[in-house]
């Protein structure tokens, strides 16, 4: 059934004024800039795909974070915020904390070490080519249809927000990321990211000022908050003993086991878009630094994500509504919370550095993700599978070729959501399969020197079968999300928790399984792979503040800290 | 090699100097009342470009090429 992307249209939130289109038009204008200013340090494999190994620990653990601080991620928190309370703070602290100290601390030595150009590239030297395959084939399907559907709803959100038409969003954007990654390769798109990440927070940040300003301070928001909503609103852990107990309608184990042990675990540690940054980094302590510096950061973009949906809830006179109630009726969603918060504060030049923030947050998350395409098809499909003994300059230009196709099946994939808009929750329900069962067989891999090949691959595809029929039972019949996420209460948030949680256990137990029966793989074939085999690099003789355990602690205390006074 | 950081000087100073001067435009030629953000009286955008401003002449200057920084 073909669905149109929008019933109503509401009439645009903001318009933009001469300086405003001055600001966006000089981002376009300095990004480029950058791309062709790189162009000419990008001519070999190790340039194009990683950026020459050469990023600083600041360098690698800014872009690491910002890609993945998208504008869909900043609008869409800022909306879950507005709809769930505080609890929405999760997916930044508890979520991604933990496991940016973890991939620093433990995981990071090892992929360095290996001198792998991927993820799915360390399988293959853990497990062998069927996993190799597995990972790398669902990861660039993946993450060229993700990037198209994110451009698509960025089109959307441009046109709502100021009227751009949805065609003239797309193609400009696109073009702009393919002109500059094909130029500069992971270097230009790691400075970008860098520049998006200071426009970000340059643009968001006088949200919250302003808006805890109007609202009277933290105290009177939270009593504006209890009134117009629930007290349970600005509380992290206290009303997560029961799935009714709060609005999100998940526990904490489904937070904890869920979340941060599988989810973000899988996503921080696993997932090539992201790990792609640090590998760049210049040696062993920056490769360890870059994490922690992003983990950091991470701590206080709830500053500017959460906050401006905790006081839309507290300030704003209308009351926003789900998104398929606001395409029927032209109502504002959740989602618009943030650019509503925008026009409310922000006049002319303010405006446009917003915007430009925004913009600047989709162009980055999507260079992220056609250059991991582009590295993971030149050397986890076409140079294995296709065409191994080409030169280095011939990969480096089927990089840029990819590249540019890259982009265009996005747009593609854009145009087919505009038609068929269930197709962006399938593909969206898609991605979350593979997460999961992948940190499975990567954690076992590194930590336990007996997982064998088979097992790896076996678990990985039994992992991502089962995820993939747990969604398809509950879609097929609603009721079945009781025995999923183990409650008659539970919501669709705790679904995809317990989801990840039982595919993560699937992926485990049939790893070891299948491991214990086949024959291990000789230690020295190991080296360098496997915990207890492996020397790990120190970070040399250096003075105690330099060292990364000492700011992963740091950061550690703080983080428990927040959550405490938050509780 | 030009550093990363003195794009982002470069970034923060233009739109700094940009913000700050549509700030001052409306604190001589403020907008009719119901056009008007709210808190309006702040001049948000005067104090908030002059920031930038200043951030990005340091970012600028500090790592203009020609430095051996990173």
């Amino acid at each position: 059934m073909t669905i149109p992307y929008a019933f109503v249209v509401p009439a645009r939130l903001v318009h933009l004024s001469a300086v405003d289109v001055a600001i966006v038009v000089f981002y376009f204008a300095l990004v480029l800039a950058i791309g062709f200013y790189l162009r000419g340090r990008a001519n070999t494999g190790e340039d194009f795909f990683m950026a020459g190994r050469e990023m600083t620990a600041w360098v690698a653990g800014l872009s690491f974070l910002s890609a993945n601080l998208g504008a869909l991620e900043l609008m869409g928190w800022a909306g879950s915020a507005y709809q769930y309370g505080i609890l929405a703070t999760h997916w930044y602290w508890i979520g991604a904390i933990p496991a940016m100290l973890f991939l620093a601390l433990v995981m990071m030595p090892f992929y360095y070490i290996s001198k792998t150009h991927s993820v799915p590239g360390y399988l293959k030297l853990r497990f062998g080519e069927p996993a190799r395959a597995v990972s790398a084939v669902s990861f660039a399907f993946m993450t060229v249809l993700m990037s198209g559907v994110n451009m698509f709803a960025m089109a959307k959100v441009m046109q709502i927000v100021l009227g751009w038409d949805i065609n003239f969003s797309i193609w400009v954007s696109s073009l702009t990321v393919a002109v500059y990654v094909t130029l500069g390769g992971l270097r230009s798109a790691i400075f970008n990211e860098v520049l998006q990440f200071f426009l970000i927070w340059a643009g968001a940040l006088l949200i919250p000022i302003l808006g805890l300003y109007e609202a009277g301070g933290w105290s009177n928001l939270k009593l504006q908050i209890a009134q117009r909503a629930s007290d349970q609103y600005v509380h992290l852990w206290s009303g997560l003993g029961s799935f009714s107990n709060n609005p999100m309608g998940i526990n904490w184990a489904g937070i904890v086991f869920g979340l941060a042990a599988v989810i973000s675990m899988g996503y921080w540690t696993t997932d090539f878009l992201v790990v792609q940054r640090i590998l760049a980094a210049k040696d062993i302590r920056s490769a360890e630094l870059a994490p922690i510096i992003g983990a950091g950061f991470k701590m206080f973009v709830p500053l500017i994500v959460i906050l401006p949906g905790l006081i839309g809830l507290a300030v704003l006179p209308m009351k926003l509504v789900p998104e398929s109630v606001a395409a029927v009726t032209g109502a504002h969603s959740y989602n618009d919370v943030l650019p509503l918060m925008l026009a409310r504060y922000c006049g002319p030049g303010l405006l446009g550095l917003g915007i430009t923030a925004l913009i600047a947050g989709f162009m980055s998350g999507m260079a992220g993700n056609v250059s991991a395409f582009t590295t993971v098809w030149t050397y986890d499909i076409y140079r294995p599978l296709i065409n191994s003994k080409g030169t280095d300059h011939h990969y480096v230009n089927m990089g840029r070729w990819t590249t540019v196709i890259g982009v265009l099946i996005s747009v593609g994939t854009a145009y087919l959501v505009m038609q068929f808009a269930s197709i962006m929750d399938y593909v969206q329900a898609l991605f979350s399969f593979f997460i999961a069962p992948l940190f499975g067989t990567v954690i076992l891999g590194m930590l336990w020197k007996r997982a064998t090949g088979p097992g790896g691959f076996l678990g990985l595809l039994c992992g991502t079968l089962s995820s993939i029929g747990m969604w398809a039972w509950v879609k097929a019949d609603p009721t079945a999300l009781r025995y999923v996420a183990l409650s008659p209460h539970a919501k669709a948030l705790a679904q995809d928790m317990y989801q990840a949680l039982w595919s993560f256990l699937v992926c485990i137990i049939v790893t070891v399984v299948v491991s214990l029966a086949t024959k291990p793989r000789p230690d020295a074939e190991l080296t360098g792979l496997v915990y207890g085999l492996t020397a790990v690099p120190s970070v040399g003789t250096i003075p105690l503040y330099e060292k990364p355990v000492f700011w992963a602690g740091v950061v550690g205390v703080v983080f428990f800290v927040l959550n405490i006074i938050f509780w | 090699m030009i550093s990363i950081w003195f794009f982002i000087g470069i970034s923060l100073l233009v739109n700094g100097v940009l913000i700050f001067f549509a700030g001052l435009y409306e604190v001589w030629h403020p907008p009719a009342p119901e056009a008007q953000v709210q808190l309006f009286s702040l001049h948000a955008s005067v104090w908030w470009g002059a920031l930038m401003t200043v951030i990005g002449a340091v970012y600028c200057y500090h790592f203009k090429p020609g430095q051996k920084k990173a």
